[in-house]
């Protein structure tokens, strides 16, 4: 679904800020979510999105700044928001002792929604997760993908406004993370806003519309995964390899080659608008890495560009 | 597991605003964090029965029976408070049964909601606030302390300790107790990172001495009286104490009969604001 601003403002953050004691969490950052957006968070650990997800969630008060979602303050008006939103936290905390369908329908419960409306449903939450065949297994019997999936049904027992994902895929298997992220795909169609964090590019890339890189508690960058690129990174990167020991040392050799160079222990980065010309350019002053590989620059590129950090510390 | 990326979508959506009230979870928040304790315990119901009803058998066999003749015999029928040893034993088990049975529904389900589970957090999520929480996992377990004390009543009542009449008012006296101690039992438990043997120690050092001298199988002023402290402080005592009064008219001190209800409610003030104070503090961090 594509930006549209005149939609709705579903969140809108100004100034808001979040301290514990003298650790500023979330340090004075904007930004606005708008209806049928998929809105992601990025960010290492540690960087503020997990805090800012508990002040959206309106489970966290802020320490600073403002603070509407659904058009109301958090700090006044919690239970009226949380009964609108959906969330699917970072682990998973469904109840071991009961059954699949118990589950989706004490959750049911505690929004006052009736037994009647739940037990229609639950029938479709348990198509959707496909989990029609384990209704009656208790969840601690579920392997990871079925608890993710039955957390994320859960978490839209009450249609929410809102959905908010905590890193919905870490610690999948592949397999597992395409259902869920066709499962998500599903309910962008339906319209229901989504935030989602997550450590991982690809994710971000496949599933979000508009993505706010996070760090230390303040927004590094801010716009679609195309324009972050665009923004923050060459057209293309080449990665050459000349063994662990030697990279820093050649990368005092190619300083020049390409826009930028990024050294990491194991590989060097270059950018470049023309990957191969770029490579060209280092065969040419003698050297000659064990590996090369001309590819597409990422979203991994601006992350690693705006955080100096590749995967998360 | 396959990939399955060809089903319809099927869901019906007509946004929260529409199917949601607020207002219903804001009234009734307690009540459905109830239903959903008690959906939990009716998975061990037949524990539950087996030892709300076996504890009590056993119990009246080998202690009011095999004791009290022991007792009798040693001090002639009748001897303590004019009635026979077991109904003089009947209100002091009775607070235990109450003690015990909300006791089981607030120490483990707690850490299980913040620890194990992490539950009360996904309650948290929705319009349930935290002291909701705290209301309605202490309406559970009052559920369950009324429900225990009155199948012991029933052991009771068959083994002839104490009448009918007295069912109510011994009923009510067990679960206040049950209340005052299980509302501080549900802060502390909420308090404590993890187990590590601390509700071991509880029973051990608090639970079993609150048994042993607060008056249960002796009055408490048979005991030497650097002991009776642990009398005067204790819930156990207090009930039974309040209990034998008010069900075969051991004598009291008007003054009395409100000290013993007022440390029930005293207890539930500290434990209610208590655990209304740490539940907030660790549902919001």
């Amino acid at each position: 679904m594509a930006k549209n601003t005149d939609a709705e403002a579903m969140i809108v953050a100004t100034n808001l800020s979040k301290t514990y004691g003298d650790f500023k969490a979330v340090d004075g950052i904007n930004f606005t979510v708008r209806k049928g957006e998929s809105f992601g968070l990025l960010g290492p650990n540690g960087a503020g999105k997990s805090t800012t997800m508990k002040m959206i969630a309106a489970t966290s008060q802020r320490t600073g700044g403002d603070l509407l979602i659904l058009g109301k303050d958090p700090n006044k008006s919690g239970p009226e928001i949380r009964a609108h939103l959906g969330v699917v936290p970072q682990q998973d905390n469904l109840d071991r002792e009961l059954k699949v369908w118990e589950n989706l329908m004490i959750y049911g419960r505690y929004f006052g929604l009736s037994r009647k409306f739940l037990k229609g449903k639950i029938e479709e939450l348990l198509e959707f997760a496909q989990l029609v065949e384990k209704r009656n297994n208790k969840t601690e019997e579920l392997s990871g993908g079925m608890k993710r999936r039955l957390t994320i049904a859960r978490g839209l027992v009450n249609e929410p406004e809102i959905l908010m994902l905590d890193e919905p895929t870490t610690g999948l298997d592949p397999q597992a993370r395409h259902i869920l992220w066709d499962r998500l795909f599903r309910l962008k169609e339906l319209g229901v806003t989504l935030v989602i964090t997550t450590h991982y590019m690809d994710e971000a890339e496949q599933l979000c519309d508009r993505l706010m890189v996070m760090d230390k508690g303040k927004i590094m960058a801010e716009g679609s995964p195309a324009e972050l690129i665009k923004k923050y990174s060459s057209k293309e990167v080449l990665e050459v390899r000349f063994g662990s020991d030697n990279n820093a040392l050649v990368a005092e050799q190619i300083a020049g080659i390409g826009e930028r160079l990024e050294i990491l222990p194991d590989r060097i980065l270059v950018y470049a608008e023309n990957g191969e010309k770029a490579l060209e350019e280092i065969v040419k002053k003698g050297l000659h890495p064990v590996t090369s590989l001309v590819r597409r620059s990422s979203l991994e590129d601006v992350f690693l560009r705006l955080t100096g950090r590749t995967l998360v510390d | 597991m396959s990939l399955n990326i060809s089903t319809e979508n099927k869901m019906t959506w007509t946004g929260a605003k529409a199917i949601v009230d607020p207002q219903l979870s804001i009234r009734r928040g307690a009540i459905y964090v109830a239903e959903n304790r008690i959906r939990n315990m009716l998975k061990w119901w037949s524990s539950i029965i087996a030892f709300g009803l076996g504890n009590p058998t056993l119990y009246l066999l080998s202690i009011g029976i095999g004791i009290g003749s022991l007792v009798d015999k040693s001090l002639g029928a009748n001897a303590i408070d004019h009635v026979s040893y077991l109904t003089f034993l009947a209100p002091a088990l009775l607070a235990t049964a109450g003690i015990q049975g909300a006791m089981d529904e607030v120490t483990w389900p707690t850490l299980e909601g913040f620890v194990w589970d992490r539950t009360f957090f996904s309650m948290n999520a929705t319009a349930i606030s935290s002291n909701q929480i705290v209301n309605g996992v202490m309406l559970a377990a009052m559920a369950r302390c009324v429900l225990q004390v009155f199948m012991y009543e029933l052991c009771l009542l068959a083994f002839g300790a104490i009448s009918i009449q007295s069912i109510p008012i011994l009923l009510l006296v067990s679960s206040s107790a049950g209340l005052g101690f299980s509302s501080i039992m549900l802060a502390f438990s909420a308090s404590i990172k993890d187990d590590d043997g601390i509700f071991a120690l509880v029973g051990r050092f608090i639970i079993t001495p609150m048994f042993m001298f607060s008056g249960t199988f002796y009055p408490i002023t048979s005991l030497p009286i650097y002991f009776q402290w642990i009398g005067w402080i204790s819930p156990q005592w207090h009930a039974t104490n309040l209990g034998r009064a008010l069900s075969y008219g051991m004598p009291i001190e008007p003054w009395l009969l409100i000290i013993h209800w007022s440390v029930f409610l005293i207890m539930a003030i500290i434990g209610f604001s208590w655990a209304h104070r740490v539940f907030s503090r660790r549902l919001s961090a």
